[in-house]
């Protein structure tokens, strides 16, 4: 099978790979580029596992081909901490014991920071609604949405 | 299978035209990649459109806006003026998935996946919405009324691509909505859906209406006793009794995993009923 | 307990925290290695069939194609439990339902594997099937296995019938005669999956006759033995480590994947990873039962059940053991009562073989029960959390399945229920509000753990099972306060097979209980090679010594003739005392001790759609000793949207062909964060007195009231009760109208 050559940047830095056709972003970025922070939970969208930005819109890497990737900018999960200094999300979700298998954090983490990007101050409503397609089976959401709400209280100044 | 981005609209035509397998275009993809992961499709050719230019445009024009193929429903929410006009269908698009799948799924991907309970496709009807379509033969307009054809059939031909999606102009007092039935909040496919859009007359009664229910038939359908039902009341209970009850008998609803017939036939007039409420009051009516 | 912790009942950040929260951790499907094949099954499109003949030629000669196998390629197994294993995950002869694996193959691509799949050839004869559980006990109905028929099940039913259970006391014809109200109902629950979020997933890689395996498990010694029975090799010789598991409840305590990726690993001679789809996960895993039970209870006009019983048939799938047994033995547990029996039928059916989902056999039966207790209730004019404190188990009490009950906590959650402001909050129309208890046994079992104290003085505490909610920090809180170190000191990691001894899977609430008891007394046991080198040292007996807050002090005479010693003074010269400082233990701790709770929640009907919105929820649970409590909430939270999940969405839905028509989360419906408002939670502490902190497993019980509790919320806010789930909007809707 002939393979297609993409040059992006992925957290800011760029890399490029060769791809199969049919392979999905998530695949390259999990296969191809070693980061498999973004997990493959079903395949077809349902679960937000995948989640990454692509110039800065929060997406399901399993529903974009990684040919189409090319000149684009994805943030993932590996993106977040700056160095050793963690983001204000991250901090929250482990203070807040926001997680229990993990499996499902990485894509909450990043619907989450892509949510106070563009609503730094959201409702219990907003959060529940904009996370409604990052599936957890663990925590019953509970202390996820706590820990988005403190987390965007820190990131305005306000804890 | 190959995967082509597009360097023009007849360039695509000619490649989709001229594929002796199965060759599909490719703009949001939220749709072809499940079918593609599941094996229900497998394509020869995918051509990707979404970098042509307007694509990704939401373009003003005689008053109202032209939609690119591949605007994204996030793009058409964050869209001040075209959620103003058209707030049902922005509503609709908006119901498609989850927040990701908003940032990809385009309202010309849900139209053209063919499926009878597509959000957008009611609320896109019942605002008299036009699709352009560009084939071999050149570029044409259709009712985005006339393009579902059945459970993933559409009446577009071979080669046909939708490059855009063209919502008219409305009169001042009008307001559309759209509602769905999912079982949960979010995430599913809708059991039964309404769109309804409304214009009042300068006392404040309704002057035209027409309701499309979605998932309750092959296609989505126009219940035209419904909206008959609208037409010169204040949305009184009897009026919005008499049109759930037309859209009971209008729908053909089917049992599957998704709900009974029975139910999608009762719901169907609960979500009419409610979706014609907002559009009253988006008219600039309260009841 | 008048006994002070320092660390137990704090909240610190998980050990395992940082790599979760940056991507790092490995789970099951994240390991790449040099060389990688990817395996690909291919799998049933029929219920029940015959294979009549399998070609894998094609594929085989596919370039790419480095191994195909069938069940030609297994011997057969002795051992009957291990052999229905395998034959779950590669059909013998016969496929036995939507989804059953009939070969494999390896490839260098996943592409590769997946055209290769195509290639193979199958014909099937197809058989009649039966998936539903009533349907399946009919004489006549298909049957699935011949000869496993249950002595015991009656003439009356199919040889699909292969247990039969029994559990009670006293005379329920008496016991009912002496009621006023005698009311019986007949339930069915739907098989829900337990939807964990990262799918099956392992690495297999064979050196010889020597293989290690990576594998998202619960417990990856049982996945070690029963692999290396099946593969005919010895235990010894299949390392097995346990990746970073993305979710389990049970789902992941046998194998699906792992005895065909090690046969495609050892046949191509290179390691082999293998993913489940989603599609896979559902139609291929095991869900837990689906359910047709009939609950009879008699009640005196004051509320107190004068007899109670049960009749529970579960459906398991295409092999024996349902987990209907832990059903008949939980279905009353939660009452004192005089006359009481629960019998259970376990019945085989052409659907995946289930497997564990939390507190397996126990939420289904509980809600059949819980359910006509409200039912009375409301025709008595009662308050239901009044009637089940009046008939409420307590310490001393004989259990409905036999043991008499140690300390218990039912009586303390009710009464925390009764007093919560909850229970009073004024409700709105449409709106009601639905209570239910549950109950988990909770389990001891077999545990190894290493503690071994660096020459610094910090731990490491080596341990055999699987972390899949936080038990990381569970154990080192436990070992540091046993120690009386900073919790930070403790660095707590699951060994893998070669590391340390046995282990019990990870399931049963068993983890903070077990590994706690055994860190614990590992911990002892450093505290006293400690106390004997530093006697030792000072030239003193051992037993004038003593261990206080993480350091050596001299006692009795001897006190305050020495300074103190701590452990990282005495871990500096181990080695010119006697070499490294290590307790280990391996045992089998029993008394795992109870665990009862009490869920309160309000519902809002929809009276136009039959949709239910849960308004507000609290969970109350004996946790005996809370020791994160953080931890503690989210197994209540977790497992009561679980619940609510089973009770108004999830469900396998067969087609009229026996093929599963909804293998996806978008149709299999589990609640997503907008569904949901905040779960409120009371921990109770009634400790525990089989483990020296108090604790009690939690990680279960939580799941079994919301069944009830929501079912009893609708009937009062629709005013209508169903007798089964899920009570999707088409049911509610439905009973409504007919109501």
């Amino acid at each position: 099978m002939k393979k297609i050559h993409v040059s992006l940047t992925v957290n800011g830095d760029a890399v490029d790979y060769l791809c199969e056709p049919q392979e999905t972003l998530l695949d390259a970025l999990r296969d191809h580029l070693n980061l498999t922070g973004a997990k493959e939970g079903c395949g077809t969208g349902d679960c937000g596992a995948c989640s990454v930005t692509v110039d800065g819109r929060l997406i399901s890497s399993c529903l974009m081909l990684a040919a189409e990737a090319g000149g684009v900018a994805v943030e993932t999960v590996e993106g977040m901490a700056n160095g050793a200094e963690l983001h204000p999300l991250q901090r929250h979700i482990l203070d807040g014991a926001a997680l229990q298998c993990g499996v499902c954090t990485p894509g909450i983490l990043v619907a989450a920071k892509a949510l106070l990007a563009q609503n730094p101050d959201p409702s219990e409503t907003e959060i529940r609604y904009w996370l409604a397609g990052n599936l957890c089976r663990c925590t019953g959401y509970d202390k996820i949405i706590r820990a988005v709400q403190s987390a965007a209280a820190e990131m305005r100044g306000e804890a | 299978m190959r995967y082509h981005v597009a360097n023009s609209l007849s360039e695509a035509v000619e490649m989709l035209a001229a594929e002796a397998g199965t060759a599909k275009v490719l703009a949001g993809g939220t749709d072809l990649l499940v079918q593609m992961k599941s094996g229900a499709l497998v394509p020869d050719l995918l051509v990707d459109i979404k970098a042509l230019e307007g694509m990704r445009d939401i373009v003003p024009e005689g008053g109202g806006y032209r939609i690119g193929a591949a605007v994204s429903g996030a793009q058409m929410g964050e869209h001040a003026g075209l959620r103003a006009l058209w707030p049902g269908v922005v509503e609709a698009a908006g119901l498609i998935g989850s927040t990701q799948v908003q940032g990809r799924a385009t309202i010309v991907g849900n139209l053209c996946n063919g499926s009878p309970a597509a959000d957008s496709v009611p609320a896109l009807i019942a605002a008299g919405a036009i699709a352009r379509v560009v084939g071999p033969d050149g570029t044409r307009e259709m009712r985005v009324a006339d393009i579902p054809a059945g459970p993933g059939r559409t009446t577009l031909e071979k080669a046909d691509i939708v490059d855009s999606v063209f919502l008219p102009a409305r009169p001042a007092r009008a307001g559309d909505a759209y509602l769905r039935f999912i079982p949960r909040t979010e995430m599913d496919i809708a059991v039964a859906s309404a769109a309804v859009n409304l214009t009042l007359d300068a006392e404040g009664a309704v002057e035209s209406a027409l309701v499309v229910l979605g998932a309750v038939a092959p296609t989505a359908i126009m219940a035209y006793d419904a909206g008959t039902a609208l037409v010169g009341s204040r949305l009184e209970p009897s009026a919005l009794e008499q049109c759930a009850a037309a859209c009971s008998a209008a729908c053909n609803p089917i049992d599957d995993k998704r709900g009974t017939a029975a139910f999608r036939r009762q719901v169907v007039g609960v979500m009419a009923k409610r979706a014609a409420r907002i559009a009253f009051e988006r008219a600039g009516e309260s009841l | 307990m008048g006994r002070e912790f320092k660390i137990l009942g704090t909240t610190p950040p998980r050990p395992d925290g940082i790599e979760k929260i940056t991507g790092k951790a490995l789970f099951g499907a994240d390991l790449n290695v040099t060389g990688m094949l990817h395996g690909a099954v291919l799998r049933s499109p029929h219920a029940h069939a015959r294979i009549v003949s399998l070609d894998v030629s094609a594929a085989a000669a596919l370039p790419g194609v480095k191994a195909v196998i069938t069940a030609d390629d297994f011997a057969e197994v002795e051992n009957a439990a291990n052999r229905d294993t395998l034959h779950n995950c590669m059909a013998h002869g016969r496929v036995l339902y939507d989804g059953h694996a009939l070969a494999a193959v390896a490839a260098v691509s996943k592409s590769v594997a997946r055209a290769a799949l195509n290639l193979i050839r199958v014909e099937y004869e197809t058989l009649p099937h039966v998936t539903d559980v009533d349907a399946a006990m009919q004489p006549g109905a298909p049957v699935i296995h011949q000869g496993k028929k249950h002595k015991l099940a009656g003439d009356d039913v199919s040889d699909n019938v292969v247990g039969y259970y029994s559990f009670g006391h006293g005379d329920i014809e008496a016991g009912f005669a002496q009621a006023d109200t005698v009311l019986e109902r007949s339930f069915k629950t739907a098989a829900a999956h337990q939807g964990y979020i990262e799918p099956n997933a392992c690495l297999a890689d064979f050196k010889g006759d020597k293989a290690d395996l990576w594998v998202s498990t619960q417990g990856h010694y049982l996945v070690r033995d029963i692999c290396a029975d099946i593969l005919g090799m010895e235990s010894s010789q299949l390392r097995v480590t346990a990746a970073e598991i993305g979710g389990g409840f049970g789902g992941k305590t046998t194998v699906f994947l792992e005895p065909v990726a090690l046969a495609l690993s050892r046949k191509a001679g290179k390691p082999v990873k293998m993913v489940m789809s989603r599609e896979e996960v559902f139609r291929a895993t095991g869900p837990t039962m689906s359910s047709s039970m009939d609950v009879k209870i008699g009640m005196t006009a004051d509320g107190r059940i004068t007899a109670a019983h049960a009749r529970l048939r579960y459906q398991g799938g295409a092999f024996p053991y349902a987990m209907v047994m832990m059903g008949a033995m939980s279905a009353f547990a939660a009452y004192d009562l005089d006359h009481v029996q629960a019998e259970g039928w376990d019945v085989m059916t052409n659907r995946p073989k289930m497997i564990s989902y939390r507190a397996p056999g126990a939420p289904m039966a509980i809600y059949a029960v819980e359910a006509v207790l409200d039912e009375l209730c409301q025709k008595l004019d009662l308050d239901p959390l009044e009637v089940r404190l009046l008939n409420a188990a307590d310490e001393g009490t004989k259990s409905s399945y036999g043991p008499t009950f140690k300390a218990i906590g039912l009586k303390a959650c009710l009464k925390a229920a009764q007093a919560h402001p909850h229970y009073s909050a004024p409700l709105g129309p449409n709106q009601g509000r639905g209570v239910s208890a549950g109950f988990w046994f909770n389990f001891g079992g077999q545990v190894s753990v290493s503690m071994a104290i660096t020459p610094d003085g910090t731990v490491n505490l080596t341990e055999g099972n699987p972390d899949i909610g936080g038990s990381r920090a569970s154990v080192s809180m436990m070992a540091a306060e046993e120690l009386g170190i900073p919790f930070e000191q403790v660095n707590t990691v699951i060994g893998d097979t070669g590391a340390i001894g046995f282990s019990d899977t990870t399931d049963g609430s068993r983890v903070t209980f077990t590994v706690g008891i055994a860190t614990i007394k590992a911990a002892k046991a450093v505290k006293a090679e400690c106390c004997k080198r530093v006697a030792k040292i000072w030239e003193i007996d051992a037993d004038a010594v003593e261990w206080i807050d993480g350091a050596v002090h001299p006692t009795g005479h001897n006190a305050g003739d020495f300074p103190p010693m701590s452990l990282a003074e005495i871990a500096a010269m181990a080695g010119r005392t006697g070499g490294p400082i290590a307790g280990h233990f391996e045992g089998a701790p029993d008394k795992a001790g109870v665990s009862f709770g009490v869920h309160i929640v309000d519902t809002q009907v929809d009276p136009e759609t039959g949709f239910t919105k849960i308004l507000r929820y609290t969970a109350f649970q004996d946790a005996g000793k809370a020791i994160h409590p953080d931890y503690v909430e989210g197994q209540m939270q977790g497992g009561a949207v679980q619940g609510i999940g089973w009770a108004l969405n999830e469900e396998y839905i067969y087609g009229e062909d026996g093929v599963l028509q909804n293998a996806g989360f978008l149709d299999y419906r589990i609640p997503v964060a907008s569904d949901l408002p905040m779960i409120d939670t009371v921990i109770i502490e009634v400790p525990n007195p089989g483990h020296p902190f108090g604790v009690r497993g939690v990680g279960e019980t939580a799941i079994v009231p919301p069944l009830a509790a929501i079912s009893n919320a609708v009937a009062r806010a629709a005013g209508v009760r169903l007798y089964a789930l899920p009570m999707s909007p088409p049911r509610i809707l439905a009973a409504m109208d007919h109501g």
